[in-house]
């Protein structure tokens, strides 16, 4: 079964025909190969596949292609700008330590970003809550909530 | 994952008359945490899903300020719930649970109907609902018919729901004025976590700001459904509530309760944790009361 559906990704009109079976996570890698968002756990554990839906962090891997029908999406490669200048959250977490192996690193920055782009301000506290859906191996966590409180003085996190 | 056909009703009555068609390879999807996840993973093999998600009425959040009556729509997500100031203001037992389920990620997806229907025995979003005195709302191929939260489950994993019936949402009557509530998910670890235990303690006093005139202590993870303490709050009503009394409840709560060993944690350490935090809530309970009166 297939249905033909209208989106917005990273800033672009997108019509693409989807099984109704697909996930978001295997819209995005294996039809549209946008490979930049990762598939770790494939249930909802981890947060690797994190994305953003309408504003809110989701898991792709458990959302539904179809439903993103009229919505607005964005991944990891709709954060740098055409010419190559990384987002600023992507900046600091390349400036802070917040990436070693970078397999959590576009989920991590994802998640970050629907926060400070809902709440700019956002403390240890409220860093923590936010990315504990977030499952890194590698860095111990605290590189990866300094590279999130260094975007504050980094110019803000607009696009 | 195996193929099915997504079906996007936008009432109650047109999901179930898909189901009727469907019956048996037919599954009703929320926010599709779960169902997901078990499709996946093969234990459930649906022809056909049928969302929730397009019936409007199911993720309408809204207290009526003539009645006082606070009515949750079943498909409303943790998150929504989690953000609501009139719930961390008017409902603090139900934020606390909410915004410790899951993630983020799960949460902005998750319903609390989701939450209630899967009835695991540590359901973090029913324990605040029966505290409560929530009533629910089902709706089936005969109409609509209700009953206590608490009395939606049978079994782990079970609920009094028929097949093709819907829970289509939750009321919360008014509360009583000078009434605290307050929850903790006791675990190792907050995030992505089941909890150990879980404890919701209600208190509501008279007047006199001391004489308890309602108390529900409800435990998660304590028996194979969520379940009350009526003996821990049988001692509270009518009496004046100090840390005394409230450590009294405690040990009361924690023999009543059907706790075992489970692969998380052993029965004397959920009994000792009730005992413990019983009383930390119900203390939480009268800041609650004294900060808002």
């Amino acid at each position: 079964m297939a249905t033909n559906i209208f989106f917005k990704l990273n800033g672009d009109e997108i019509s693409y025909e989807v099984k109704d079976h697909w996930t978001l996570l295997h819209l995005l890698r294996e039809e549209m190969g946008l490979i930049g968002t990762k598939e770790g756990c494939g249930n909802g554990e981890c947060g690797a596949c994190t994305v953003i839906v309408d504003k809110l962090a989701v898991n792709s891997c458990l959302y539904l292609a179809i439903e993103i029908e009229g919505k607005t999406v964005e991944t990891i490669e709709g954060l740098a700008s055409t010419s190559g200048t990384l987002h600023p959250i992507q900046q600091s977490f390349v400036e802070n330590g917040g990436i070693q192996c970078g397999f959590c690193s576009p989920g991590m920055i994802m998640s970050s970003k629907a926060l400070l782009d809902e709440n700019p301000d956002a403390d240890r506290e409220e860093i923590k809550h936010a990315l504990a859906g977030n499952i890194c191996r590698c860095t111990g966590y605290i590189q990866i909530f300094e590279s999130v409180e260094a975007v504050k003085g980094m110019g803000g996190q607009n696009e | 994952m195996k193929a099915f056909k997504y079906l996007s009703p936008t009432t109650v009555e047109e999901a179930i008359a898909f189901h009727d068609q469907h019956s048996e390879t037919a599954k009703y999807i929320g926010g599709g945490t779960d169902v997901i996840v078990k499709v996946k993973e093969g234990w459930l093999e649906p022809d056909y899903l049928i969302s929730l998600k397009k019936i409007g009425e199911m993720s309408e959040l809204h207290k009526n300020d003539a009645t006082g009556e606070l009515s949750i729509g079943a498909m409303v997500t943790h998150a929504t719930l989690e953000k609501s100031l009139m719930i961390q203001n008017e409902y603090p037992i139900i934020y606390d649970a909410v915004s410790n389920i899951g993630s983020l990620q799960v949460r902005n997806v998750g319903t609390i109907g989701g939450n209630l229907i899967n009835a695991v025995p540590s359901a973090d979003g029913a324990i605040p609902l029966i505290a409560l005195d929530g009533i629910a709302l089902l709706h089936g191929p005969d109409g609509e018919r209700s009953c206590e939260v608490k009395d939606l489950f049978i079994a782990p994993y079970k609920t009094i729901l028929k097949p093709r019936e819907i829970l289509k949402k939750i009321t919360i009557p008014p509360q009583a004025p000078h009434t605290g509530s307050a929850y903790i998910k006791f675990g190792r670890r907050a995030a992505m976590e089941l909890p150990l235990i879980g404890i919701g303690v209600l208190l509501s006093l008279g007047d006199d700001l001391q004489t308890c005139t309602r108390a529900r202590i409800c435990l998660g993870v304590a028996a194979p459904t969520p379940m009350r303490a009526f003996n821990a709050e049988n001692l509270l009503v009518g009496k004046k509530i100090d840390k005394k009394i409230l450590i009294e409840a405690g040990k009361i709560a924690a023999n009543e309760s059907k706790v075992r060993d489970s692969v998380r944690g052993k029965a004397w350490h959920r009994k000792e944790m009730i005992r413990v935090q019983v009383r930390r809530m119900g203390l939480k309970c009268l800041e609650i009361i004294k900060n808002n009166s």
